[in-house]
């Protein structure tokens, strides 16, 4: 099993959703998260006076999948998420070494 | 002039205090709204003992006399003199005046003061820079005496405040970042609330200041009205242009600009003299703040200096350019010219403005020496929400608290 991490633009959050949940995937965690890549940033006008943003705000997407559908989950992400524009944001995919649901106490791929 | 005097409260409490409110970080929001309402608390109580007394009794050229003490000397039936309201109804109104004026200075202070200097200054404040300068240009005092021409308060209430809040800001320091790291404004939408609600309120402050309903009102509250929607467009169209892209918290800080800067116009000009004023207002005040911010670093925080200090004084010196009857406006007095008028409205900017720096100056060292200016380090980092009245702006999931 894979655990992938995407951190996309928070405005890409339905077209990425709906893609995936063609896929038919069988869950996903979404948090509001800020931070920084290359760009370190960016600048926002108030009154005239230029301010720096450091951490810019995202979204986190957490979803766990069986090996077989990794690769799909990531291109489908990849492709949805992209504006081309700097911000786009980065995929991380885990190794997942156990899963458990809580209310039956199944493990493995069943708990997916 | 009930109206009015609800108006002009209503400014402060709570339009001026959600307009601050709006532009400070999430974690100092509780801390702006308790300086406004203990600021107009205190001022209250310190008007109603002894502080209406000296301003507005006859007195001296320079300040009035304590021969309404507690206000034990006014009849419930008295109409204030030159007036047809009564006693108590001045009194009220003039208030909210004394109320908003040291509530202006508390932008220029914000995220990093220690409470107790709040109160102790602002009281202080009170007596010593206000009263008199209310005595000097409305309670008959020597620049009344004069000729000077403030019909709202662009002397009494802008220029003093304005003044004050660059020397109180100078002399507590920067806050901790300024000016590169700062965060922006953590809720916009509150500042055009507010804002929005000084936009109304004025009509109270500007209109109501001709003291009875009539011509003289109705056209101080259209040209307020119309110095503000310039002002507004004006500064929407810097931004625009320089930046690409119009903001809110620009453009409602343009029609503040525009209201500060009409306000001791606004019984002298007429709506032609409005459309200049919206104009010069937004251009000046938006060159202001940059200049006060980037360019002297000083940390004033919510331009109280730049927006209401310098409109109030351009508003007092356009006055006498503006008056002309030819130009919509009531005309000079006898014997007096464009020039010596001008000459007039400089030396009451001039007067206030060096009374208000020295003062102010004097009054933040002697709270200094007293109970101290700032909060330790970490209590700023923290923020005086919860550092200093131990709430929490916004308390979200897990009882923890937003940054």
């Amino acid at each position: 099993m894979k655990f992938i991490v995407a951190i996309i633009q928070p405005y890409r959050l339905d077209v990425v959703r709906e893609a995936l949940n063609e896929l038919g995937i069988s869950g996903l965690t979404v948090s509001e998260v800020r931070g920084y890549g290359r760009q370190r940033g960016h600048k926002e006008v108030y009154r005239g006076a230029e301010y720096a943003i450091s951490y810019v705000p995202k979204l986190k997407l957490e979803i766990a999948v069986d090996d077989e559908k990794s690769d799909e989950v990531a291109e489908t992400i990849l492709r949805t998420a992209r504006s081309g524009k700097i911000g786009d944001g980065k995929i991380f995919i885990f190794d997942l070494q156990s899963v458990a649901r809580i209310r039956t106490g199944e493990t493995g791929s069943q708990a997916l | 002039m009930l109206v009015s005097t609800v108006l002009v409260l209503f400014m402060t409490l709570p339009g001026l205090a959600l307009f601050y409110a709006g532009l400070v970080r999430a974690k100092n929001v509780l801390s702006v709204l308790m300086h406004c309402v203990a600021v107009a608390s205190l001022v209250s109580v310190i008007w109603y003992a002894f502080a209406y007394s000296l301003a507005f009794t006859p007195g001296t050229q320079w300040l009035g006399d304590l021969s309404q003490l507690f206000l034990l000397g006014v009849d419930r039936n008295a109409v204030h003199p030159g007036t047809t309201i009564p006693d108590t109804v001045y009194i009220m109104y003039q208030m909210t005046f004394a109320i908003i004026t040291p509530g202006l200075i508390i932008g220029a202070y914000v995220e990093r003061i220690k409470f107790g200097a709040v109160l102790l200054f602002s009281g202080l404040w009170l007596v010593v820079v206000y009263v008199p300068v209310a005595h000097w240009v409305w309670g008959g005092g020597w620049l009344a005496t004069m000729g000077v021409k403030d019909y709202a308060g662009g002397i009494v209430v802008h220029t003093t405040a304005g003044i004050s809040a660059l020397v109180v800001a100078m002399a507590l320091g920067k806050r901790d970042g300024f000016p590169h790291q700062l965060h922006p404004p953590h809720a916009p939408w509150i500042v055009a609330v507010g804002a929005a609600m000084l936009w109304v309120g004025w009509f109270g402050f500007n209109a109501g200041s001709a003291l009875t309903a009539g011509g003289d009102a109705g056209m101080a509250m259209l040209v307020t009205h119309m110095a503000a929607a310039v002002a507004s467009l004006t500064w929407m169209a810097i931004e625009w242009l320089r930046f690409g892209k119009p903001s809110l918290v620009g453009t409602v800080t343009g029609t503040v600009a525009g209201l500060a800067t009409i306000t001791p116009a606004c019984g002298f000009v007429g709506p032609l003299g409005a459309l200049v004023i919206g104009v010069v207002s937004a251009a000046i005040c938006y060159v202001m703040v940059q200049l006060v911010k980037v360019r002297f670093t000083v940390d004033d925080s919510l331009d109280v200096f730049a927006v209401h200090g310098v409109g109030g004084m351009t508003g007092t010196l356009l006055t006498a350019i503006l008056m002309p009857v030819a130009l919509g406006g009531v005309g000079y007095g006898e014997g007096v010219t464009m020039g010596s008028q001008f000459g007039v409205q400089l030396t009451g900017v001039v007067a206030a403005g060096a009374w208000s720096a020295v003062a102010s100056y004097i009054l933040i060292k002697l709270t200094q020496a007293l109970v101290g200016l700032r909060v330790q380090r970490d209590a700023e980092t923290q923020g005086l929400d919860l550092s200093s009245h131990g709430e929490a702006g916004y308390n979200v999931a897990f009882g923890g608290t937003s940054q």
